[in-house]
């Protein structure tokens, strides 16, 4: 599924909203996340699950090719780690 | 850096001050598109957004793994999980934003 289409689903429950208008609200909601997660906050959606921000110290690596030692630097990573609730009905428990 | 906890709550406030919905009605769209994607992954089908990220669902295998503390072999049944692949935009956003190397704003601070 595409966000098109994530779009399409919620247009068809709300037929007295404009699919443009749902188009934003789902724009609103992602937006807010990576905005949040910008700022070094976590988002907490229980029974979804929770995305958070991940350091990566910076590090000596190497080019494998050449097995040079090269500098990484410091860096932050996205994360998320599935719900509870998400995680058992994917597998089949609960509803 | 923040260290603060977003829920579902400031998301509906989000969507309250950007799209003049009541904010009763605000809360119901971040539940039905949180609900959504969630169906969807449940299903088995993955969800991509766009400039978001991909939420993948993943059948695994059977394994054998061990309890830590016990030391005791248990066999971990085969199951589907889901793996969540940042997109790049929002990788290059969120790196640039706390390393400050972003030439824009650290904006937002509080």
């Amino acid at each position: 599924m595409i966000k098109s289409e994530l779009v399409a689903k919620i247009s068809e429950r709300n037929p007295h909203l404009y699919q443009r208008d749902v188009e934003h609200i789902v724009n609103a909601v992602l937006e807010e996340v990576v905005s949040a997660l910008s700022r070094g906050d976590r988002v907490e959606l229980r029974g979804f699950g929770a995305f958070s921000v991940k350091n990566r110290p910076a590090r000596i690596g190497r080019n494998p090719r050449t097995g040079e030692k090269v500098p990484v630097e410091e860096k932050f990573v996205p994360f998320f780690k599935t719900g509870k609730e998400m995680r058992e009905r994917l597998n089949g428990k609960g509803s | 850096m923040g260290g603060k906890t977003i829920t579902r709550a400031d998301l509906a406030e989000a969507v309250y001050r950007r799209l003049g919905l009541s904010r009763t009605e605000s809360a119901t769209m971040v539940e039905m598109v949180l609900d959504e994607i969630c169906n969807s992954i449940v299903s088995g089908e993955s969800v991509k957004l766009s400039s978001f990220g991909s939420f993948i669902v993943r059948q695994k295998g059977q394994r054998i793994g061990r309890n830590p503390k016990t030391g005791r072999e248990v066999p971990i049944p085969p199951r589907r999980v889901t793996v969540f692949k940042p997109s790049n935009i929002m990788k290059k956003r969120i790196n640039d934003e706390l390393t400050g190397t972003g030439s824009s704003n650290s904006a937002a601070e509080n």
